[in-house]
């Protein structure tokens, strides 16, 4: 023990010579992090919650092999539901009979497809008019939709075909006297009923030409276990593709700025003097380069028209204009692990900068940029669905969770699930990660356990 | 100071000729024709119009020439609304913009403020968790969402109050800035108290707060003249990137609820493809921007003497 330092103790070792191996104590520093994060309950939540989603982006449309784009229109905006039935009706019926008397009634089933009503003659009408509400009338002004103006007959009737959901309607029909006063006939409050053409089940290869004896039986529909949009594409399908788009940009674009602000901030904080100021002052002009002009640019360049799809722009101007801000804090970490005696030590064993880079550098910077990538990726998948919302990103037909959203808020009022299915995968996947990154932030804080 | 403020505004000035250089140089590399439309054009009107706009003249000299017009404040006529200057277009619908976004910058202020003071004081317990919550939603749902069932949420109360109590969407009174604003500035709120609420509780075990207990200063006392002003210091960092925020939140809110902002038309422009105003007002929101940010390290600068003594020296 005691040895009296000698100028020959602090000269490089020769190659081929073993250092001292150091002494481990305990666990390795990311071995101790890695037991402080799932420690943390919310933080390990939100860990599986976005593994979750993330399998599903990869897995589920395996799994869910329903096509995205596909268009129905007779099936639009339903609601989510787990099983679905329909009734299989012809493409035109034949006016049915309806009975005398009664007032306003429906002849035969009330279904998407078509309500007919008809109602007995009132004696001094010029003509009526047909009204349909999707609440109960408050009075006579309050009657709901216009639908039609017919003119006087013996036996009055209407057939509506316009735009049908299975939900409860109030008709009402008002009868107009020579003078054009309005007096309202008849009320009827009925339920509609999910229904299917013939020639849209036979597109869809749910029966042969050869069952027509099954119309007017119920028929078993694909499930829409989400719904489906104001076109009538599933939603669960949509939103399976859109993650893989919305997670690709949210995961490539910071990943790639990462690495080139690793490299930058790297090399700028290890060279220092005079590369370090001249590399920083380009992030630092890099970072005020308007974002939405050069990807409009971009756009051009890569001969995308308005209105049309493109992601590589949108990523390339992403990593283009988002690594400056990794890279300011791979320098820092750098600038300030150069001067720790830990690594003044290293050097004087004889390490070289190869080996002080990968074996001191990266791995002390590795935390910081983790804690930074978790909360850039929530960042650009909100640049996704911001730059999809304004149309510069991902256009239908290509789903995303920021196109979806679009799609949604023109809905909003009458089907909310629309856009609550997109904002809450948005939501959810920002804020999982929003909260991993707090947990990644306090599990690498060395100062340990306070908070 | 002096020499602190005028490098910041050197610095500042030197940004905005480099987003005017690289938006020039950005628009003249890209290929297409600026005079390529649908009618066929002889070459002598086509001569004469590239004499109009200066394109018949070397790059170097438009160059020039772009940056002297841009100097004087002349940012070319718009190519979809005719004989429309941009500079009428930013000069009017500029001040909308900016009143909205002051409006909604203040609202997060002082929304985050009190927030994340009384998160602080009830750390822990269920204000706390509550603010904490709302924190969450704010800063992970999109702001278009936000937007959205705001008006969502209006239609629903106006339904139930029986009367408009407020417009869903447009312009014109001070009714139609209240919701705007405040979706606008809900994510800068939730970020200011989140960042907030963390620097009071780091506060908590400072040397000088145990020393002002130890004066036997009341709590209150503590928190308002000792542990918020050092809290507020980071809070001041995150205005100059907020500003950039609100500016950006602003394109979508005003497109949301038919505001007639500067944002509103800079979207149009970008989908209609209509180069010199889009040219005009990202230089304009580049400069715009600039000035925020350095005014904001100006203000950082009174605010915290270390600053001053170590940004200057550089």
């Amino acid at each position: 023990m005691n040895h009296a330092p000698v100028p020959a103790d602090f000269l490089p070792l020769e190659r081929g010579v073993d250092a001292p191996e150091p002494l481990h104590a305990g666990a390795s520093q990311a071995r101790r992090a890695w037991r402080r994060l799932v420690a943390n309950r919310p933080a390990l939540a939100s860990l599986l919650v976005l593994l979750a989603l993330l399998a599903a982006a990869i897995a589920g449309p395996w799994l869910w092999r329903v096509d995205p784009a596909a268009q129905q229109l007779g099936q639009a905006s339903l609601a989510p539901s787990l099983t679905r039935r329909a009734l299989l009706v012809a493409d035109t019926e034949p006016p049915a009979a309806c009975g005398d008397g009664g007032g306003l009634r429906v002849c035969g089933n009330a279904h998407t497809v078509a309500v007919r009503l008809a109602w007995d003659a009132v004696a001094d009408a010029h003509a009526y008019r047909v009204y349909r509400h999707e609440l109960a009338p408050r009075d006579a002004h309050d009657l709901g939709v216009p639908l039609a103006e017919l003119g006087a007959g013996a036996a009055p009737a209407f057939e509506d075909r316009v735009g049908l959901e299975a939900r409860r309607y109030v008709y009402s029909v008002a009868a107009l006297d020579a003078s054009g006063t309005m007096r309202v006939t008849g009320t009827l409050a009925l339920a509609v009923e999910q229904a299917i053409p013939w020639s849209a089940a036979r597109r869809l290869g749910l029966v042969d030409a050869s069952e027509r004896a099954r119309i007017g039986s119920q028929l078993r529909l694909p499930a829409h276990p989400l719904g489906t949009d104001y076109l009538g594409r599933d939603l669960l399908a949509r939103a399976l593709h859109g993650a893989r788009t919305s997670l690709f940009v949210g995961f490539a674009a910071p990943l790639a700025c990462t690495l080139l602000g690793l490299a930058w901030g790297g090399v700028a904080g290890y060279a220092g003097g005079r590369l370090d100021d001249a590399l920083m002052r380009v992030a630092d002009f890099v970072v005020a380069l308007p974002f939405l002009l050069f990807m409009i640019l971009l756009r051009v360049a890569f001969g995308i028209a308005p209105g049309e799809s493109g992601v590589a722009p949108l990523l390339l101007a992403m990593v283009l204009l988002g690594w400056p801000a990794p890279a300011r804090l791979v320098r820092a970490q750098v600038l300030a692990l150069r001067s720790q005696p830990y690594v003044q030590a290293a050097r004087l064993f004889g390490a070289g900068t190869p080996w002080l880079l990968a074996r001191h550098m990266t791995p002390n910077v590795l935390g910081v940029l983790l804690v930074s990538l978790s909360f850039a990726i929530p960042s650009a998948i909100f640049t996704e669905a911001f730059l999809s919302f304004i149309g510069l990103g991902v256009v239908p037909p290509v789903p995303s969770w920021g196109s979806m959203c679009n799609d949604g808020i023109r809905a909003m009022f009458a089907h909310p699930h629309e856009l609550v299915v997109p904002a809450v995968l948005i939501s959810v996947t920002v804020l999982a990660f929003n909260v991993l990154g707090d947990g990644l932030h306090d599990a690498l804080d060395e100062r340990g356990d306070t908070r | 100071m002096l020499r602190y403020v005028l490098g910041r505004l050197l610095y500042g000035l030197l940004t905005v000729w480099f987003i005017a250089t690289a938006t020039f140089v950005g628009m003249h590399a890209v290929p297409g024709d600026p005079l390529l439309d649908a009618r066929a054009v002889s070459p002598e009107i086509r001569r004469n119009l590239e004499r109009r706009y200066g394109l018949d003249q070397p790059l170097p000299l438009q160059y020039l020439r772009y940056l002297g017009n841009m100097a004087r404040g002349d940012f070319g006529v718009s190519f979809t609304q005719h004989n429309r200057e941009v500079t009428d277009i930013i000069r009017e619908h500029f001040p909308v913009s900016a009143l909205l976004g002051v409006l909604a910058i203040s609202f997060a202020a002082l929304g985050g403020l009190v927030a994340g003071v009384l998160g602080a004081l009830y750390a822990g317990r269920w204000p706390d968790t509550l603010i904490r919550l709302l924190v969450a939603l704010g800063i992970s749902v999109p702001g278009f969402v936000i937007a959205a069932l705001a008006q969502l949420a209006i239609l629903r109360l106006n339904a139930w109050g029986g009367v408009a109590l407020l417009p869903v969407a447009g312009w014109g009174s001070a009714a139609h800035l209240l919701v705007p604003a405040a979706v606008l500035g809900l994510a800068t709120m939730a970020f200011l108290t989140r960042l907030l609420r963390a620097a009071l509780l780091e506060t908590q075990s400072a040397d000088y707060v145990r020393t002002a207990r130890a004066k036997g200063l009341t709590p209150a006392r503590i928190l308002l003249r000792h542990r918020l002003p050092n809290a507020v210091l980071p809070a001041v960092t995150v205005l100059g990137p907020a500003i950039a925020a609100i500016t950006t939140g602003g394109f979508v809110v005003e497109l949301v609820f038919a505001i007639p902002g500067l944002g509103r038309y800079f979207v149009q422009a970008v989908q209609q493809l209509d180069y010199t105003v889009i040219m005009g007002t990202t230089v304009f929101y580049g400069a715009f921007l600039v000035l925020m940010v350095v005014l904001v390290d100006i203000v950082y600068g009174l605010l915290d003497p270390r600053i001053r003594s170590a940004q200057g020296a550089r």
